[in-house]
């Protein structure tokens, strides 16, 4: 359990804003993940997936329990993840996108892990101790993470005539929604000067550069598209957050504080 | 055709010092994916702090069938344990 920082008002609303999304995102692409169990191509994917969804909802957990503690209005983790609607949840589009085939499953993980690993590697020298304490922990799993989802999309895009036309799909199905990865919103901004999250210009060009090399070794191109979706971080989502909640919250909200 | 990757054998080593044991076998393309399977299948729970694979097909076992002739004759040879000598009380850690 965390013990609160003390910030004025208007940059612990930004802290809490941050908190939720890295929260939210660690958690709805652990439920992605999670919706390959039993379906994986194979036992071991299977279970490697299965773990990656674990390690995403463990950290999720931690942010949760820290945002909790900043917003100082007595909720639970459950309760932020279970009881609030899409319009609250502050994840990142990308990791909403439907799982796809195992190759966009795995291109929207390499995506977020060449962007996670890099943002958590930052987030260690973070002003505010908690924080920090928590981007070390989950960097480890981050590590792993990045390994495994670069060497898949080297494996799939640089491997047969069908799992490179796949690949190609994934690139054009997912590349509009990792802007906002390093698009920086007000509480970015706000919290960069505090020095209690990076700056997400510095965080680009290293995203670019694991996201080019992989994609190079696995005979991908970068699509020549500029626009890019935004919104995830704040509030506004897609059609497919609202399903993935609806699934994810029934439970709680069928069964108001059950618990097993 | 064969549509299976290979089959590969997993060795753990539980903690430092001791020995690497069989835990298991899994599919893979290839040296690198079976060694993260290895990881992902056989790791999920502390079980190790270093792990070997060996594509199945290069572990040569013995056969069944010969059990006999391999292995019943050592039944009988109580004197090849060291278990006969007296060990001088100056003698620790034995």
């Amino acid at each position: 359990m965390f013990v609160a920082n003390r910030y004025p008002e208007e940059v612990n609303a930004a802290l809490s804003d941050f908190l939720l999304r890295m929260a939210d995102t660690s958690l709805v692409l652990g439920h992605r993940l999670s919706e390959w169990c039993g379906h994986g191509p194979i036992l071991e994917q299977d279970i490697a997936m299965s773990n990656l969804a674990l390690d995403l909802i463990g950290q999720a957990r931690n942010w949760y329990q820290l945002a909790a503690t900043q917003l100082g209005q007595g909720q639970s983790e459950d309760d932020l993840a279970y009881l609030r609607d899409a319009g609250q949840y502050r994840n990142l589009l990308l990791v909403e996108v439907p799982n796809g085939d195992f190759g966009q499953t795995v291109l929207r993980q390499f995506f977020f892990d060449a962007y996670h690993y890099h943002y958590l590697q930052a987030l260690t020298e973070s002003g505010d101790e908690n924080v920090a304490n928590i981007a070390i922990k989950s960097l480890k799993e981050a590590t792993y993470h990045l390994k495994w989802s670069s060497e898949w999309v080297i494996r799939l895009g640089d491997g047969i005539e069908e799992s490179h036309r796949r690949m190609e799909n994934a690139l054009r199905e997912l590349w509009e929604f990792t802007g906002e990865l390093t698009t920086p919103n007000a509480t970015d901004q706000l919290l960069a000067v505090m020095g209690l999250t990076p700056d997400l210009s510095l965080i680009r060009p290293l995203w670019e550069q694991q996201v080019q090399a992989v994609l190079a070794e696995a005979t991908l191109e970068i699509p020549n598209r500029a626009w890019m979706q935004k919104g995830g971080k704040n509030g506004i989502h897609t059609e497919h957050l609202g399903f993935l909640l609806a699934e994810m919250q029934f439970l709680q909200r069928a069964y108001p504080n059950c618990e097993w | 055709m064969d549509t299976q990757w290979p089959l590969w054998e997993v060795f753990i080593r539980s903690k430092q010092g001791l020995d690497h044991k069989h835990v298991g076998s899994l599919h893979a393309a290839d040296a690198q994916m079976a060694m993260e399977n290895a990881r992902d299948v056989y790791t999920r729970r502390r079980e190790g702090v270093s792990i070997w694979v060996v594509e199945s097909k290069h572990i040569h076992a013995s056969n069944p069938d010969e059990q006999e002739a391999f292995f019943d004759p050592a039944d009988d040879k109580a004197y090849r344990h060291p278990t006969f000598y007296e060990v001088p009380d100056s003698l620790t850690h034995i």
